[in-house]
C-alpha cells in the first residue's frame, strides 16, 4: 500500500478538506461544548503548547527517533540475514516459519522493563533493542517470501548459463525480493517509532519522548503531552514517507497499475 | 494408510517442536554458563538477575511471590484471564470497526482518498500515550476502567483489518463480477456472495495481527490506568522489584508470551473452520 | 555432417513412479528445424530439458555438439526460449538481451554492439530502452529469441514459445522465427501443441506419445523453402498435417489396446 505521493489536485483534495474539517470540527466542539481542558484541548492550545516548546519538542523528538532508527537498523540487517539463510535451505525454513509466526504472537513490549534491565534505562540501547525486535519479523516474513517467490523458469534459464549460485542470487532473487522487501520496510519505519516511545514509557530518560508524555499527563499539562504525540506522528510519519521515497526510487522499474502492461 | 500418515506427521510436529525448545534452552543457558564464567559485559552484563536459569523461571510459577500471596501461577493466570477479557472485546469492537471502516472506502473512491491517509496515520500515534485522557474521560461517563482498555485495544486492531477489508473487497476478478452482472445481481447480493469470500483470506491474515496487537493494546493499556487486575499490572509490579527476584518477571512474561500465542492459535482455528482450507503461512 | 544432438536410449523415470520418457533414441543434424509434438504427458517438453541438461535422464546418453550435454551447457552451446518470456522487469530489453553476454564476461562495447544485431534480427530495432511490460507479449517473446541467440548458439531449444499467443500473431512469428533461422543457421529443436505450426516450421517431426513418454514416428516434411503463407495453402501441407494428425491419433490408440 504506497502513500500517494499524489499526481493530480484531485488526488489530494479530499484528504485536504478532511484535515480542515477535523480541526474544524476538533475546535468548534471543545469549544462549543465547553469541554474540559484536562478532557481534551482545544487545537489551538495544543498549537501554542507546541510553538512555545519548539525546542526542547525537537530535542525529545530526535533523541526518541534515533532510537527508532537504531532499533530499525539492527532490526533489518538481522532480518534480512536470517532470511538469507532460511530461504536458502528450504526445509529449514518450512520446519521454521511456523515457530517464527508464533514468535510474533508474543507481546514483545512486555519485555520493556527487562531490556530496561539489561541496559541502562537512560540508555537508547535499551530501547533500540525493543524496536529491533519489532522490526525483525515482518522484514524476515516478507524476505523469505520475496526470496522464495522466484518462477521456477527464471531458475532453469540461469542454469541454462551455468553460472553460479551466488550470480543467480545477485541477478534474480533479489530483485524479486525487493518489493516486497519495502512494503515490510514500511511497516517496520512505523513500528519501530512506537516501540521506542512505548519502551520509554516503562522508563527512559528525560531527554526522550515517551518518558515525557508519561510525565506530562501524570501531570496533567495535556497540551504540552498533545504537543509532544504531535512531534511523535510527525517524525513517525516522516520516516514512512522516507522509506517510502527510496522505495519508489529503488523499485521505479516497477510496472504501474495505470500503465497497460501485456504479460 | 492415510491415517498412519497422519500420526506420524503429528509425531514428527511434536518431536521438532521439542527439538526448537530444547534449542532455545540450550541456546539460553550456555550463553549464560559462558557469560558468567567469562564477565561478559556486552552486550549487557551477564549474571543471575540479568539471566536467570529457565528452570528458575518456571519454578517460581509454582511458588509464593511473598507471604500474603497465592501461587504465583494462580496470580497470573486470573491476570491473563482479566487481560485476556479486554483484548477479546477489543478484538471485537476493532475487528467490527476495521471492518466497517474498511468497507466504507472500499466503496467510494471519494472517500478513500479523504480518509485512507489519516487511517495509515493513525498508527503513528502512540495511542498508549493517550491512553490515561482515555481511561479518565470512559470513567466520567462511569464506564468501568477495563472497558476503557478494551478501547485502546480496539485502536490497535483496527487497522490491519480496515486495510485488509479495503484490499480484500477490491480483489476479486473482474471476470467474476462480469458474471455476476450478467446474473443482473444487486450490489448487496455481489458483496455478500463474491466480494465478501474474496476478501477473506486477507482479513484472516490481518485478523492474525490483530489478535496479537489487541493483546499488546491491552496489557499496555492497563499500565497508565494503574489497573492491577491484568498481566500489564503484574509485569510494573514485578518489573519493580526485579532486581530481587528476576525470575518472577520472566515468569509472567512468559504467560503473556503464552496468552498472545493462544489467542493468535484461536484466529488460525477459526480460519480453519471458516475457510475449510489450510491457513497461508504468511503473517 | 556431425549430429548436433544425439540421444541414445534416454530414459527418464521421476520420483513417485511416472515413466515420463522411455527408450528414446534421436539423431538431429546441423541445420535442421525439429518439432516435437505429442498430447499433454508424452515427455516432450522433458526431452527438451534433457537435451539442455536441465533434467537428467535417469538411462541412456545425450550428446550435443560432440560434447557431454553438461560440457555443452557449461559452454553456452545452445541458447532456450520458454513459454513464459522469463524477461526481468528491472532491466530494458537492451540488458535483457545482454544478460548472457555480461554472464560471460564479454566487455560492454562488444555487448552493445551484439545486442543491436540481435534487436535487428528479431525486428526490434529502436526498442532497446524499454521495459518489458510496456511490450506486448508477441514482442517480449522476441526480446527472448534475441537473448538466446545472441551467444550465436549451434542449438537453439524452444518450449512453446509461442502458446500463449493469439494465432495471427503467432503465424507471424512462425514466419519470423523461420527468417532468424536462415539468417542464424541455428539447429532448433522445437516443442508445440499445434500440428499446422509443427508442419509449417519444421524439416522433420517427431510425434510422441505418452504412458510412457516414447517417439511414435517421425516424419520429414519436404515442403519447399523458403516457407511462406502460399505454403500453409499447398496440399502437400495438408496431406502432411493429416500425416501428422494420423499418428497422434495412432499413438493414443496404442495405448487403448495395451
Amino acid at each position: 500500500m504506497t502513500v500517494a505521493v499524489g499526481r493530480r489536485v484531485a488526488d489530494w483534495a479530499p484528504a485536504a478538506v478532511v484535515l480542515v474539517a477535523f480541526f474544524g470540527l476538533w475546535e468548534g466542539i471543545v469549544k462549543g461544548f465547553h469541554i474540559q481542558r484536562f478532557l481534551l484541548p482545544a487545537p489551538d492550545a495544543i498549537w501554542h503548547a507546541f510553538r512555545s516548546n519548539q525546542p526542547a519538542l525537537w530535542h525529545e523528538g530526535w533523541f526518541t527517533f534515533q532510537e527508532a532508527l537504531g532499533g530499525f537498523a539492527i532490526g533489518c540487517g538481522v532480518a534480512i540475514v536470517f532470511a538469507i539463510v532460511v530461504a536458502r535451505w528450504e526445509g529449514l525454513g518450512s520446519a521454521l516459519m511456523p515457530y517464527t509466526i508464533a514468535a510474533n504472537a508474543i507481546p514483545i513490549i512486555a519485555f520493556a522493563p527487562i531490556t530496561n534491565a539489561w541496559f541502562n534505562p537512560l540508555n537508547k540501547t535499551s530501547k533500540m533493542v525493543i524496536a529491533a525486535v519489532l522490526c525483525f519479523f515482518p522484514v524476515f516474513v516478507n524476505v523469505v517470501r520475496g526470496l522464495r517467490s522466484v518462477k521456477p523458469e527464471q531458475l532453469e534459464l540461469m542454469r541454462s548459463y551455468a553460472v553460479g549460485e551466488l550470480t543467480v542470487f545477485r541477478l534474480v532473487r533479489v530483485p524479486t525480493a525487493l518489493p516486497f522487501f519495502f512494503t515490510a520496510l514500511r511497516v517496520a519505519s512505523v513500528l519501530a517509532m512506537i516501540g521506542a516511545i512505548v519502551g520509554e514509557y516503562y522508563g527512559g530518560s528525560l531527554d526522550s519522548l515517551g518518558a515525557n508524555i508519561e510525565q506530562d499527563a501524570s501531570l496533567f499539562q495535556f497540551e504540552k503531552a498533545w504537543a509532544e504525540i504531535a512531534i511523535a506522528c510527525i517524525f513517525g510519519i516522516g520516516f514512512y514517507l522516507a522509506v517510502a521515497l527510496v522505495e519508489r526510487f529503488a523499485t521505479r522499474w516497477q510496472p504501474r497499475m495505470d500503465t497497460a502492461g501485456t504479460s | 494408510m492415510v491415517r498412519a500418515a497422519g500420526v506420524g506427521q503429528g509425531a514428527r510436529r511434536a518431536g521438532l517442536l521439542l527439538l526448537v525448545l530444547a534449542v532455545l534452552w540450550g541456546a539460553w543457558e550456555g550463553f549464560r554458563a559462558l557469560g558468567v564464567h567469562y564477565h561478559w559485559q556486552h552486550p549487557f552484563p551477564v549474571d543471575s538477575t540479568s539471566m536467570p536459569h529457565i528452570h528458575d523461571m518456571l519454578r517460581a510459577l509454582f511458588e509464593h511471590p511473598n507471604a500474603a500471596s497465592p501461587l504465583l501461577i494462580v496470580t497470573l493466570l486470573k491476570a491473563a484471564a482479566f487481560t485476556a477479557k479486554e483484548a477479546a472485546l477489543g478484538f471485537a469492537m476493532g475487528t467490527v470497526g476495521g471492518f466497517v471502516i474498511g468497507a466504507a472506502l472500499a466503496h467510494s473512491r471519494m472517500l478513500q482518498r479523504g480518509f485512507l491517509p489519516y487511517v495509515v496515520a493513525s498508527q503513528t500515534v502512540p495511542i498508549l500515550a493517550i491512553a490515561p485522557m482515555v481511561v479518565i474521560w470512559f470513567g466520567s461517563q462511569h464506564v468501568t476502567a477495563w472497558v476503557s482498555v478494551a478501547v485502546i485495544a480496539s485502536y490497535l486492531t483496527f487497522f490491519p483489518v480496515a486495510i485488509a477489508t479495503l484490499r480484500g473487497l477490491h480483489a476479486a476478478d473482474h471476470r467474476a463480477l462480469e458474471l455476476m452482472r450478467s446474473y443482473a445481481a444487486g450490489t448487496w447480493t455481489v458483496l455478500w456472495k463474491l466480494r465478501f469470500p474474496t476478501a477473506l483470506p486477507y482479513l484472516f491474515s490481518a485478523l492474525k495481527i490483530s489478535a496479537t496487537a489487541s493483546i499488546v493494546g491491552a496489557i499496555i493499556g492497563e499500565s497508565p490506568s494503574s489497573i492491577q487486575g491484568g498481566l500489564g499490572g503484574a509485569i510494573l509490579n514485578f518489573a519493580q522489584y526485579y532486581t530481587f527476584q528476576p525470575q518472577n518477571l520472566w515468569a509472567t512474561n512468559l504467560i503473556a508470551a503464552l496468552l498472545g500465542i493462544a489467542f493468535f492459535l484461536v484466529v488460525v482455528l477459526a480460519e480453519k473452520i471458516v475457510v475449510r482450507a489450510a491457513p497461508e503461512n504468511v503473517a | 555432417m556431425t549430429n548436433v544432438v544425439e540421444i541414445q536410449g534416454v530414459s527418464k523415470q521421476f520420483k513417485g513412479g511416472t515413466v515420463a520418457l522411455q527408450d528414446i533414441d534421436l539423431q538431429i543434424e546441423q541445420g535442421e528445424f525439429v518439432s516435437l509434438i505429442g498430447p499433454s504427458g508424452c515427455g516432450k517438453s522433458t526431452l527438451l530439458r534433457i537435451i539442455g541438461d536441465l533434467i537428467e535422464p535417469s538411462r541412456g546418453t545425450v550428446a550435443v555438439n560432440g560434447k557431454s550435454a553438461r560440457q555443452a551447457r557449461r559452454d553456452h552451446d545452445y541458447g532456450i526460449v520458454f513459454q513464459d518470456a522469463v524477461l526481468y522487469n528491472w532491466r530494458t530489453v537492451a540488458k535483457n538481451v545482454a544478460l548472457p553476454l555480461e554472464l560471460a564476461g564479454w566487455p560492454r562495447e562488444r555487448r552493445q554492439q551484439r545486442v543491436e544485431e540481435m534487436l535487428d534480427l528479431v525486428e526490434l530495432r529502436g526498442f532497446g530502452d524499454h521495459h518489458p511490460w510496456q511490450l506486448s507479449g508477441g514482442m517480449q517473446q522476441r526480446v527472448s529469441i534475441a537473448r538466446a541467440l545472441s551467444f550465436e548458439p549451434a542449438l537453439l531449444l524452444m518450449d512453446e514459445p509461442f502458446g500463449a499467443l493469439d494465432e495471427m500473431t503467432r503465424e507471424r512469428l512462425n514466419a519470423e522465427l523461420l527468417q532468424i533461422w536462415e539468417a542464424s543457421g541455428a539447429t532448433i529443436v522445437f516443442v508445440t501443441h499445434s500440428i499446422a505450426e509443427a508442419v509449417f516450421l519444421s524439416t522433420r517431426v517427431v510425434v510422441m506419445s505418452p504412458r510412457p513418454g516414447r517417439v511414435s514416428k517421425v516424419i520429414p516434411i519436404e515442403l519447399a523453402q523458403p516457407r511462406t503463407a502460399e505454403t500453409r495453402e499447398d496440399p502437400r501441407f495438408f496431406e502432411l498435417a493429416t500425416e501428422v494428425r494420423e499418428a497422434l491419433h495412432f499413438g493414443g490408440q496404442v495405448e487403448v489396446i495395451a
